[in-house]
C-alpha cells in the first residue's frame, strides 16, 4: 500500500475526529438549550416562588402597588382559553382529516392540504390584529348578544354567558386559538388516518360499511394513539400561544364566571407586563408564570411526542 | 325509517360536516389573506420603505422596522441552521440508533413545538440581564434557538433520504465519514436542506413574543447589534394597539408584508420538496 501517504491518512483521522465532535457537540446543545431553559426559569422566579410560597398558585390577586401576585387568575385563563380552541379546533380539525383523507378528490387533495398548512405558517401577530379589528367586532355584534339572549338564562350554564358583550374576552381569544391551531390537528390527524393500511379499509367497504362506519369503526380505532397525540400536540400550541392572545384577551387579572369577560393568560402576562415590570419581586412573579408555563407545556408536548411515537414503532414494524 | 336509510343518513350527515369544516378553515385563509389585502393595500407606498417608524400622528415608515428584522432573522439563521444541520448530521450519520439521539430526536421535537415567548424569557435572563440592556444580538440568539430545531428535524429527515449504496460507493473508495458527508451526502441531499433553511426563516421573521424582551423596539434607526433595535412585528404589536390612525395603517401594511414573505417561503419550501421528490421518483 505505497499509495497511501502515512501523513495524509493521520491528517485525515484528524479532520474525521474534528467534525465528529463537532456534530456531537452541537446535538448536545439541543439538550443544554433545553436544559438551561428550565435552570435559568427556575432561578428567575425564585424570589417570587419563595416569598409567596404555594400561595404564588393559589391566590388570584395581582397587584403590582402593594407587591402582591398570585397565578390563578392567568392559570385560569389559559386552561380555559385552550378548552375552548379544542372543544371547537378537534371536530373541526377531524372533519378536514376526513375530508382529506376519504371524501376529497385527488385533484384537488394537494391545493386544500396545502392551504391548510399555509395556515399554520401565518404567524400568530397576524391572527391577533385579525382577531381584533375583523373577528372580535362580529362576535360581539352577532355571536355575543345571541349567546347572552338564548343561553344567558339557563341555570349554571347560563353563568357562562352572562355580562355585556365586550367583543374582546376569554371567549374571543378561545376562538382564535381554535382557528390558529386547527391547521396543526387537522394536518396531524390527516397523517395519521394515512397510515391506516387500506386493506383494512377495503375490508370495511367490503362488508357494506359507510364511509362514515370504516371512518368511526376501522379507522378511528385503529390510529387512536396517534390522534390523541395530535390532539395533545395542537393543545401545547394553545396553551403556550402568546401574540394572538394578547390582542384578543382584554388583559384583566381577575376570575369570571362569564366566559364574555375580559380575563388574562399566562403568556399573554407576560408579554404585557414584563418591559414595564418595575422591582425585582414584580420581574421575578412574571418569570415564575413563565416557569409555569414552561411545565405545564413540556408535560402536555412530551407526552404528546410519545404518542405519535409509539404510533410511528407500531406502523413501522407492522410495515 | 328503516335501518339501512338511517345508515345513509347518518352517513350524509357527518360527510356534509367534514365537508363544511373544511370549508371553514379555508374560509378563514381567505378571511385573514382578504382583511391584509384591503387593509394593507391603504398604506402600502414607497415611504414604507425609504423612511423610519413615526412619532404618534406624523407620517412615516417602516425602514428601520425591516432593516431590524432582515438583521435579526439572517442572524438568527446564521447562527443557529449551522447547529442545527450539525446535529442533524450526528443523528442521521454518527449516532443513528444510540440512546443520546434517540433523547436529542425528542427533546428537539419538544423544542419545535415550545412556546416561543418562553425561549425569549430564557435569552432574557442568559443575555440581556447578564449585558444590562436590550439589545440586537439578544434578539438574535432568541431568533437561533428557534430555528435550530426546525433545520435539525429537516436535515436529519433529508440525510436518511440519500440512498444508502451512495455512502457505501464513498466509502469504498477509502473515505472517512466527514468527507462522505461534506462532499457526496450534503449535496444530494442539498435542496432538502434548503427547504429546512427556508421553513426556518418562514418560522423565525414572523415571531414577536421572544423578540418583546430580548431586541425590544427603538424608533429610530440603528445597526448597532449591542443596542435595541427596530423590528417589524414588535413594530406591528405596538403600532396596531395604538389609537392613532397613521400607526395602524402602518401595522396593517407592515403586516401585509410579513404574511406575504413568509407565505412565499413556505410555499417556495414546498415546491422545491416536491420537485426533489418529483427527481426521486424519476431516477428509480
Amino acid at each position: 500500500m505505497a499509495i497511501i501517504d502515512p501523513r495524509h491518512a493521520a491528517k485525515q483521522l484528524i479532520y474525521e475526529r474534528v467534525f465528529r465532535s463537532a456534530t456531537l457537540s452541537a446535538a448536545v446543545l439541543v439538550l443544554l438549550i433545553l436544559g438551561g431553559v428550565a435552570v435559568s426559569l427556575a432561578r428567575g422566579a425564585w424570589p417570587a416562588l419563595s416569598h409567596f410560597g404555594l400561595r404564588f398558585v393559589t391566590r388570584e390577586i395581582w397587584n403590582p402597588v402593594t407587591d402582591e401576585y398570585g397565578a390563578l387568575a392567568p392559570i385560569y385563563g389559559t386552561v380555559v382559553t385552550s378548552v375552548i380552541a379544542m372543544l371547537l379546533a378537534v371536530p373541526a380539525g377531524f372533519g378536514i382529516a376526513l375530508f382529506l383523507t376519504e371524501l376529497c378528490p385527488p385533484l384537488i387533495k394537494r391545493p386544500i392540504g396545502v392551504a391548510v398548512e399555509l395556515l399554520a405558517a401565518v404567524p400568530s401577530i397576524i391572527f391577533g390584529i385579525w382577531g381584533l379589528f375583523v373577528l372580535a367586532p362580529v362576535l360581539q355584534r352577532h355571536v355575543q348578544p345571541w349567546l347572552i339572549a338564548h343561553l344567558g338564562h339557563i341555570p349554571w350554564v347560563g353563568n357562562l354567558f352572562k355580562g355585556p358583550p365586550f367583543g374582546i374576552g376569554i371567549l374571543t381569544a378561545g376562538v382564535v386559538l381554535a382557528i390558529m391551531v386547527l391547521p396543526f390537528i387537522a394536518a396531524t390527524m390527516r397523517d395519521v388516518f394515512d397510515t391506516v393500511p387500506p386493506m383494512l379499509k377495503e375490508s370495511g367497504y367490503g362488508l357494506g360499511a359507510t364511509t362514515w362506519e370504516v371512518m368511526w369503526n376501522v379507522v378511528v380505532p385503529h390510529s387512536r394513539v396517534g390522534i390523541v397525540g395530535g390532539i395533545m400536540l395542537g393543545l401545547g400550541r394553545a396553551l403556550g400561544e402568546t401574540m394572538a392572545v394578547t390582542f384578543v384577551i382584554g388583559n384583566a387579572h381577575r376570575i369570571s364566571s362569564s366566559l364574555l369577560a375580559p380575563g388574562t393568560t399566562i403568556s399573554s402576562a407576560i408579554a404585557n407586563e414584563f418591559t414595564e415590570a418595575v422591582g425585582d419581586l414584580y420581574t421575578s412573579s412574571l418569570i415564575a408564570l413563565g416557569l409555569l408555563l414552561f411545565l405545564i407545556t413540556f408535560t402536555v408536548i412530551a407526552a404528546a411526542q410519545a404518542m405519535l411515537r409509539r404510533l410511528e414503532r407500531r406502523t413501522g414494524s407492522a410495515a | 325509517m328503516n335501518r339501512r336509510a338511517l345508515r345513509k343518513v347518518k352517513n350524509g350527515v357527518f360527510l356534509l360536516l367534514s365537508l363544511i369544516a373544511t370549508l371553514t378553515g379555508l374560509a378563514c385563509l381567505a378571511a385573514i389573506l382578504w382583511t391584509l389585502v384591503s387593509h394593507g393595500v391603504a398604506g402600502m407606498s414607497w415611504h414604507l420603505f425609504t423612511q423610519m417608524t413615526p412619532p404618534p400622528g406624523g407620517h412615516g415608515g417602516l425602514l428601520n422596522a425591516l432593516y431590524g428584522s432582515a438583521v435579526m432573522t439572517l442572524l438568527g439563521i446564521l447562527i443557529g441552521s449551522p447547529i442545527g444541520v450539525l446535529a442533524g448530521t450526528y443523528l442521521a450519520e454518527y449516532g443513528r440508533k444510540s440512546r443520546l439521539s434517540t433523547v436529542i430526536r425528542f427533546i428537539n421535537d419538544v423544542l419545535l413545538s415550545a412556546p416561543s415567548i418562553i425561549i425569549g424569557l430564557f435569552v432574557y435572563e442568559f443575555v440581556v440581564v447578564r449585558m444590562g440592556h436590550f439589545s440586537a444580538i439578544a434578539g438574535a440568539l432568541a431568533l437561533a434557538i428557534l430555528a435550530i430545531p426546525v433545520t435539525l428535524r429537516t436535515t436529519e429527515d433529508m440525510l436518511n433520504l440519500v440512498p444508502i449504496g451512495m455512502k457505501d460507493s464513498s466509502a469504498a473508495l477509502g473515505a472517512y465519514p466527514w468527507r462522505t458527508t461534506l462532499s457526496v451526502l450534503y449535496p444530494a441531499a442539498r435542496s432538502g436542506i434548503v427547504t429546512g433553511l427556508l421553513l426556518a426563516i418562514a418560522r423565525i421573521s414572523g415571531e414577536t413574543a421572544p423578540l418583546l424582551f430580548t431586541a425590544l423596539n427603538n424608533q429610530f434607526w440603528s445597526t448597532q447589534l449591542n443596542a435595541p433595535m427596530a423590528n417589524l412585528p414588535v413594530v406591528i404589536f405596538q403600532f396596531a394597539l395604538s389609537p392613532y390612525k397613521d400607526w395602524q395603517d402602518l401595522a396593517w401594511a407592515g403586516a401585509l408584508i410579513i404574511t406575504l414573505t413568509i407565505l412565499t417561503l413556505s410555499i417556495s419550501a414546498r415546491v422545491l420538496l416536491a420537485l426533489l421528490q418529483a427527481e426521486r421518483g424519476s431516477g428509480r
